[in-house]
């Protein structure tokens, strides 16, 4: 199987989607003629013509709507955001025109299009620009939120995401592109909502989702050397959420982490917390814990700013906690 | 109410010290306390003015309530009078204010305040951070729960090893395979729970009389009951010559009165030198591990008004006979007076029971957790017995050890008690 970087089986996924339905097309900033801010979009102007990959100006709200309203004319728009922290300026064509015109308009117009960028902490990039928002926009009903982990998952997973008929939040990580995988070539399609077991185990589940998948990884890795078994489960899309691969993680187990890059509050991690408390309580050897984000803007320091993100050993003393193992 | 012992649940002011008005420093005695142990003194733990007295001499009250406040002379305690007693909340800390809901005015502390746990400080009964039987409500898991349901054991007999006492899975799965002992080994035993002699009831002409528990009584009805139930006893009988002894005894008491010892110091000594020997016996049950103790230190029980405690000769071992002497007189002395601090009670790595003051024959002791035996001790009487096929009289002394059969086996205390025996039998052996 080839191995291909992140950021390159991005570029496959939209690749063989264009060429499979001419209905598709990428608009964003930078997207043609410099070929994407991280590359993803690396020779599909050449390919495909600047009627199918459009550069726009530095107007979110602007190209966002524009956007939407390709979608209600049938067209099956790949908005790209250069990272979602822009995206803040685009927030009500995602809220109010996207993920509510199927609703509003009784079942009608449905709006086929994917909202894609890199999320979440790079490193050194100030609180303004080292946020995880897939827990804002996992809040709305009328939203997919896909959040891959891996190449493999990011073709696949974006593959699924342009032909789903409703509008996808498709959340990418900034220092996920340059990771390496194995990646199917042609028709490898991921359905959304269908969780990944990451690693298996039988002492305690982890749940993490986008980068945070190699960060439980290596906790396993580490728990290991202890003896402890740790399964890590990657939910892969958080809205649908798989909760039954999770819940049936937590009965083997009985024990669960559940990580997030993200900030606490109203979380990702609350919510799955919620499913395993009222579906799987019986199971539950102990409470739940959370290793998240610090609760604060995200400091420019180079030490704050690792300290205020989860790592192996926050994971690993959590997974410890839960088994009782000080 | 402060935590005047590590086991004290609730208090009884015995006198208070100091007057309504009065000033009083940081360490002063504010007043005298009965524990569950003893009469201790509470002590102010900062200078101000006793501005109210709120819990009245003889009244008993749970740890962390409000017993008194003490402030600046002319400070505002309007909203801390009138809270009662037994609704304050413990509050949280060494010198912690009386609790969020009630805001002292500044400055003004509830005393005494400290708690010994966080835990127990979001309580107003603290309980003990390891179920007992008799407590219904069991801090468990969902799982733990569940388990327990399908194996149809009774959860408050599970010693729970999570957080507060938390009975989790491998508690129910210890359990089920029997390995499971009782729980709350980690705090030192105080009260020793020797079969202890009834306490006299008052008789009346008809009818009955019901007598309240004191809080010693809690304790060692609580102490009993972790014990014999949980604990997989076994019993060593085994009878002692004491003609040796009795002749060493009344040859020191012929020297004079600085060379008197009892036979239970001599028995105390016979018996920490046994220990040494057989390290095995000198162990805690700590129901994940078994301490082997590298030190000896022998419980001693000694019977008080309405109870028993047992203080404690440490490095009984290594301690000649007239130092063991005089400090179980002490130590004595002090018990009966309730004036035992909790160093001189607990740590002990096996204890003594003696009853043949009182003229029983043979006796078996309940173990004082977590320790591994304890040895209760009969008199010493001439009887009839067979020495070279004669039938003659002889000073003989039977004793009785109680094993904790996780820790110790049969051989094991046999050979340790054939050590006591050889000692008590010829007492120069103590002397190799």
């Amino acid at each position: 199987m080839p191995v291909l970087t992140y950021r390159d089986a991005l570029n496959q996924a939209l690749r063989e989607e264009m060429a499979r339905d001419p209905s598709v097309f990428l608009m964003g900033e930078e997207v043609g003629v410099y070929q994407g801010a991280y590359k993803v979009s690396r020779g599909l102007l050449e390919e495909f013509g600047p009627m199918r990959v459009v550069d726009t100006p530095i107007t979110e709200l602007g190209f966002a709507g524009v956007g939407v309203g390709a979608a209600m004319a049938g067209l099956r728009p790949v908005i790209e955001f250069m990272t979602w922290n822009f995206a803040l300026l685009a927030i009500d064509q995602l809220v109010n025109s996207a993920a509510k015109m199927l609703y509003m308009s009784g079942g009608q117009v449905p709006i086929p299009m994917v909202f894609r960028g890199p999320g979440g902490a790079a490193l050194m990039l100030g609180a303004q620009h080292s946020q995880s928002f897939e827990a804002w926009y996992a809040h709305v009903p009328g939203l997919k939120v896909v959040t891959p982990a891996t190449p493999a998952d990011a073709k696949g997973l974006l593959k699924s995401a342009i032909r789903d008929n409703n509008p996808v939040v498709f959340i990418e990580g900034e220092m996920l592109y340059n990771q390496k995988g194995e990646v199917p070539e042609g028709e490898h399609v991921i359905p959304l909502g269908v969780a990944d077991i990451k690693r298996e185990g039988t002492d305690v589940t982890i749940v993490a989702h986008a980068k945070m998948v190699a960060v439980a990884l290596k906790a396993a890795e580490e728990l290991a050397k202890d003896g402890i078994s740790a399964e890590v489960v990657d939910p892969r899309t958080l809205r649908p959420l798989d909760v039954p691969a999770i819940l049936a993680s937590v009965r083997k187990t009985n024990r669960c982490v559940v990580v997030e890059e993200g900030w606490p509050f109203a979380g990702i991690g609350a919510e799955v917390v919620d499913g395993i408390q009222r579906e799987a309580f019986d199971d539950l050897d102990a409470p739940v814990l959370r290793v998240t984000g610090a609760d604060v803007p995200m400091p420019y320091n180079r030490q704050l700013e690792k300290l205020a993100k989860p790592d192996a050993a926050k994971v690993v003393a959590a997974a410890r906690k839960v088994l009782y193992k000080g | 109410m402060e935590a005047l012992s590590p086991t004290m649940e609730e208090g009884r002011l015995v006198a208070w010290k100091k007057r309504e008005g009065e000033a009083v420093k940081n360490g002063e005695t504010l007043a005298e306390v009965e524990t569950d142990k003893a009469v201790m003194e509470l002590l102010a733990r900062e200078d101000g003015v006793l501005r109210k007295i709120v819990l009245a001499e003889g009244s008993t009250v749970p740890v962390g309530a409000l017993v008194a406040i003490v402030g600046g002379a002319d400070e505002d305690i309007g909203n801390l009078v009138g809270v009662p007693a037994a609704a304050t909340p413990p509050p949280q800390g060494v010198g912690g204010r009386v609790s969020a809901a009630s805001p002292p005015a500044a400055g003004a502390k509830a005393v005494p305040t400290p708690l010994p746990t966080t835990a127990a400080a979001s309580t107003l009964h603290p309980t003990p951070s390891h179920p007992t039987p008799t407590s219904s409500r069991v801090r468990s898991s969902p799982l733990a729960r569940r388990l327990a349901a399908e194996r149809g054991l009774d959860l408050r007999l599970v010693a729970g090893t999570g957080p507060a006492g938390r009975v989790v899975k491998r508690d129910v799965e210890a359990a089920g395979t029997g390995a499971q002992g009782h729980g709350g080994t980690e705090m030192a035993a105080a009260a020793l729970p020797s079969r202890a002699p009834a306490a006299p009831v008052p008789l009346l002409s008809s009818g009955f009389q019901d007598v309240p528990l004191t809080t010693m009584r809690k304790t060692i009805a609580r102490r009993l009951s972790e014990s014999l139930g949980p604990v997989p006893h076994f019993f060593l009988t085994s009878e002692i010559e004491m003609e040796r002894a009795w002749e060493a005894r009344q040859h020191l008491a012929g020297l004079g009165d600085a060379t008197k010892v009892s036979f239970n110091d001599l028995i105390v000594k016979a018996v920490a030198l046994s220990l040494r020997k057989h390290p095995a016996v000198n162990a805690w049950f700590l129901d994940d591990r078994i301490r082997y103790h590298g030190d000896v230190h022998v419980g001693m029980a000694v019977a008080v008004e309405d109870g028993l405690i047992t203080p404690v000769i440490r490095h009984a071992d290594r301690k000649g006979l007239l130092e063991i002497a005089a400090e179980s007189k002490a130590l004595a002395e002090r018990a009966r007076a309730r004036r035992l601090t909790p160093e001189e009670y607990t740590g002990a790595t096996f204890s003594v029971s003696n009853l043949g003051m009182l003229d029983i024959d043979e006796f078996t002791a309940v173990i004082n957790p977590p320790e591994a035996g304890i040895l209760a001790v009969g008199r010493i009487a001439q009887r009839a017995v067979v020495a070279d096929g004669a039938l003659v009289a002889r000073r003989t002394m039977r004793v009785t050890m109680s094993c904790d059969h996780r820790v110790v086996d049969g051989a094991t205390g046999a050979k340790f008690l054939q050590t006591v025996k050889l000692m008590l039998e010829n007492p120069l052996a103590m002397l190799l």
